[in-house]
């Protein structure tokens, strides 16, 4: 098997090679069977790296531990489902992935224009089977799966407690779909330039893909956040951790790009924006991709050792492409990228897009600089470093500007408009936001913080902006079909799925933002030591700890993992409002050397958090349990089984254990043990999620094909090779 | 004036601007950030007036749970230099002797106190040469 997947490896590496030299060469008119020939090797590229990977997950369902990778990251009692997820969290497996997404998605993407752009889409195909061949040669030269050992061991590692949790199980295929499609168009957007193309028919046919990228990679990052809050112990969703903005940056230009390129299929402008902010999506794809193995930032995420090879080829990469980038934009700038038309005022809807290209660009350039920042400063002599304070000092005034255009945006006049004008168009919305503006201090402590205030009632006015061209939608199709008003809206919505969608997705982040500025701003939190029977009081809840809780999990018959943990009991005002069970999960590490009851508390340990979410508050609890009343009993046990290691069998090993350690957890259950515990009280969390929730359906709806639009590209297809036939004739 | 030199006046004024604030921000910037530093550089140069970014790895047996803190020490990833960090505040699961962690610290004596909630630990490795996970190398 092992044999077989090198031999996928190197046919890939082949394919692509051979696919972009005869995708350039069939370039020239008159060499169609060349594009043609192409276009199939990147068919083939994807089927023999979907081989490839099928092989790297029998290896994993059937633990073949014989593969270094999967004795590495799965072990006989992980589940089928993480041993499937255990495939990308290597290095080779997720490189892997990464090529079977990026095969897949350009061989849709080709297949989907075939016929059309006959001049841009050679190149295009050629790009994409260039990185093809990147990812192939970084596979199979120096990161290869199908590494074998002769005798493997008994059983593998196991995956990291850590990422047993359904959201980061699947948070590498979103991101990495979310890369692999921003591919596709910056491939068309390198064709278009490199054959001088001056319209934005690469733009349409590549929106699907631009916008299905957008939604991946945003959920993709939503989904990290989710499992930062819901699985660690720290009580935050976004820290600024340098993988985390690597993969922020790449979103932030595609978003910009996405509306921005409305300009251009509508009025052909801002054509020298639209390149340059693909182009630099792709590159911080590679870039994104790249951070997270190259260990040249010092990050939670920093997943590699010292001296890694493939962190000089992905350099490389991106020194080209960003050479290729700049080069053909400046050479294009004067003619391919003219405008065809200018801005003709300032209250307008160009000028609104124009400015939130400027604000995400000015979003991108400080996430970078604070993210690069200590490398920046290392050549330059003295190492320095940012936190979390400095990002949010610098970013949140620019997502109160961002807030402000997605309220304006959407309804100010095309080429001009005028003040009364604008203000008739938003003033509902404007008043709901001077309304909580004035109302806000008055009614909560919103006063405290002014810059929240200020998104709560920004957020507001975006919100009513939407919900309004919602209701104007409706109403203009109860004028004319006289519908009632749930058809006349789902009527609208489905005739104008891009328009509506958009709104949705400005609904959704603006209540994201009124979710993180109020769950930041106003949280409550206290780190307690408690003991059985004492309480703390946090944001107007008591919490008292009620009695320590202790449980051994099994699996597949194995001992899997000790918990320890409390009964907290939350009460407001004197009734019970609900009870949590935080708990620290411990789990054994495979060293055979290790005391047999140590070894459960000198691995992993995970913690298992409290939490009761609501729509105005939520209830988080993490402890640290205090295990030091058990350290004599721990080392004691070891003693005991140190001494009968020759006399006991396997067996017999075992339940002497379950013995063993089912009597440790009673002990922890009536010592009384303290523990030290984190309890934050954060309002209107679940704001972020819902409103997450509102935009990735706003994005589903906008990217969802038009109805007739399949039919529209069939038709177009049969018509291209009509013409192609009767060339022939 | 001619609309085209209108432009380009515009478009320099903008540019201009734009470079006017990325150098205040580059500017600002450091005095917002703390140096990065091994436990080696601390003990060359650490002055008890600033913060610093420290990496290195939890020497192994230094761990001390002391009520809501705890002290370790932090030794360099390639050597032995180690210095004493005392910590108050979350700390991450991950958080174990050996690992490798990232903290804030300012120098208070002979000890070096951990700002709250700055302690990170790096997920131990996973892209890691996987022959070190068992097993004999194929030939």
């Amino acid at each position: 098997m092992g044999v077989l997947g090198q031999a996928c490896l190197l046919t890939a590496l082949g394919l692509s090679v051979y696919g972009a030299g005869a995708s350039l060469y069939g370039a020239a008119p008159g060499r169609e069977r060349w594009v043609v020939s192409g276009r199939r090797s990147l068919y083939a590229l994807f089927a023999v790296v979907a081989l490839a990977f099928l092989l790297l997950e029998i290896a994993f369902v059937t633990s073949d531990f014989t593969f270094p990778v999967v004795a590495g990251q799965s072990s006989l009692t992980t589940p089928w489902y993480y041993r499937i997820a255990a495939a990308w969290a290597t290095q080779e497996g997720s490189l892997l992935l990464w090529l079977l997404l990026l095969s897949g998605a350009s061989s849709l993407a080709i297949f989907s224009v075939r016929g059309r752009m006959r001049d841009v889409t050679p190149y295009a195909t050629a790009v994409l089977l260039g990185l093809g061949a990147f990812f192939a040669a970084v596979l199979f030269f120096t990161a290869s799966p199908f590494e074998r050992v002769a005798v493997g061991p008994a059983d593998g590692l196991g995956l990291n407690p850590l990422l047993r949790h359904p959201s980061v199980l699947i948070h590498p295929i979103f991101l990495y779909g979310g890369y692999t499609l921003f591919s596709v168009p910056f491939a068309f957007a390198i064709g278009a330039l490199i054959v001088r193309r001056v319209d934005a028919e690469w733009i349409r046919a590549t929106r699907f893909f631009t916008l299905t990228a957008w939604l991946l990679l945003g959920t993709g990052i939503l989904l990290g956040a989710r499992w930062s809050y819901a699985e660690l112990g720290w009580g935050g969703y976004w820290a600024w951790d340098p993988v985390e903005n690597a993969s922020l940056l790449p979103w932030l230009v595609g978003t910009a790009f996405l509306h921005s390129a409305m300009i251009q299929e509508r009025r052909g402008m801002l054509k020298v924006w639209n390149a340059s902010l693909i182009l630099a999506t792709g590159v911080l794809c590679i870039l994104g991709t790249f951070l997270v193995r190259s260990g040249i930032l010092d990050s939670i995420h920093a997943f590699v050792q010292e001296g890694n090879t493939i962190a000089w080829a992905f350099t490389s990469l991106i020194v080209v492409m960003t050479a290729g980038a700049v080069y053909l934009v400046v050479t294009r700038a004067s003619d391919t990228l003219r405008s065809d038309a200018r801005i003709d005022s300032l209250l307008s809807r160009e000028s609104m897009f124009l400015a939130n290209n400027v604000t995400f660009v000015s979003i991108t350039f400080v996430v970078f600089l604070g993210t690069f920042y200590p490398l920046i400063t290392d050549a330059l002599g003295e190492k320095r470093a940012l936190g979390p304070p400095w990002f949010d000092d610098y970013i949140v005034p620019f997502v109160l500007v961002l807030v402000l255009l997605s309220g304006i945006g959407p309804v100010i006049a095309w080429r001009r408009s005028t003040p009364s004008r604008l203000w008739r168009s938003l003033r509902v919305p404007a008043l709901a936001g001077i309304a909580v503006l004035v109302l806000g201090p008055l009614l909560t402590r919103a006063e405290e913080s002014p810059l929240s205030l200020a998104m709560f009632a920004l957020g507001t006015f975006a919100i009513g902006t939407g919900l309004q061209e919602l209701y104007r939608g409706m109403r203009a199709r109860q004028a004319m079909t006289g519908e009632s008003p749930p058809l006349a809206l789902a009527g609208v919505v489905r005739r104008n799925r891009r328009r509506y969608g958009g709104y949705l997705v400005h609904i959704g982040i603006s209540v994201m933002f009124i979710g993180v500025a109020a769950s930041t701003a106003f949280q409550h939190e206290r780190d307690v030591r408690l003991t059985p029977g004492q309480s703390a009081k946090v944001g107007g809840y008591t919490f008292t700890y009620e009695r320590p809780i202790a449980r051994i999990a099994q699996r597949a018959g194995e001992l899997e993992r000790i918990a320890l943990g409390s009964r907290v009991r939350v009460e407001r005002d004197g009734k019970l409002v609900t009870v949590l069970r935080p708990e620290r999960a411990y789990y054994p590490i495979n060293a055979p050397m290790m005391g047999a009851i140590s070894r459960y508390f000198e691995g992993n340990a995970t913690s298992e958090i409290g939490l009761k979410a609501g729509l105005r508050r939520d209830l988080w609890i993490a402890e640290q349990p205090d295990i030091a009343t058990l350290q004599p009993i721990i080392k004691a046990g070891d003693k005991v089984f140190a001494d009968a290691r020759g006399d006991l069998t396997a067996r017999q090993r075992g339940d002497f254990l379950g013995v063993a350690l089912g009597g440790l957890v009673n002990r922890y259950r009536t010592s009384e043990p303290p523990g030290q515990f984190r309890i934050l009280v954060s309002p209107l969390v679940t704001f972020l999620w819902l409103g997450a929730l509102f935009s990735l359906a706003g994005g589903l709806l906008a990217a969802w094909p038009e109805p007739g639009m399949l039919r529209g590209r069939v038709r177009a297809g049969y018509a291209a090779r009509l013409a192609q036939e009767l060339r022939r004739a | 004036m001619d609309p085209a030199r209108k432009r380009r006046i515009r478009l320099v004024v903008a540019l201009s601007a734009a470079l006017l604030l990325s150098g205040a921000l580059a500017y600002t910037t450091f005095n917002s950030s703390s140096s990065a530093v091994t436990p080696s550089g601390l003990l060359a140069s650490a002055s008890a007036a600033k913060s610093y970014q420290l990496t290195g790895k939890v020497v192994a047996g230094s761990i001390e749970r002391k009520g809501a803190g705890m002290d370790f020490r932090v030794r360099d990833r390639d050597g032995t230099a180690s210095v004493p960090v005392s910590y108050t505040g979350t700390v991450p699961d991950p958080f174990k002797e050996g690992r490798e962690i990232i903290i804030t610290v300012r120098k208070q004596g002979a000890t070096y106190v951990g700002e709250k909630d700055t302690l990170t630990t790096k997920c131990p490795s996973k892209f890691t040469d996987q022959r070190q996970a068992g097993g004999a190398a194929v030939s």
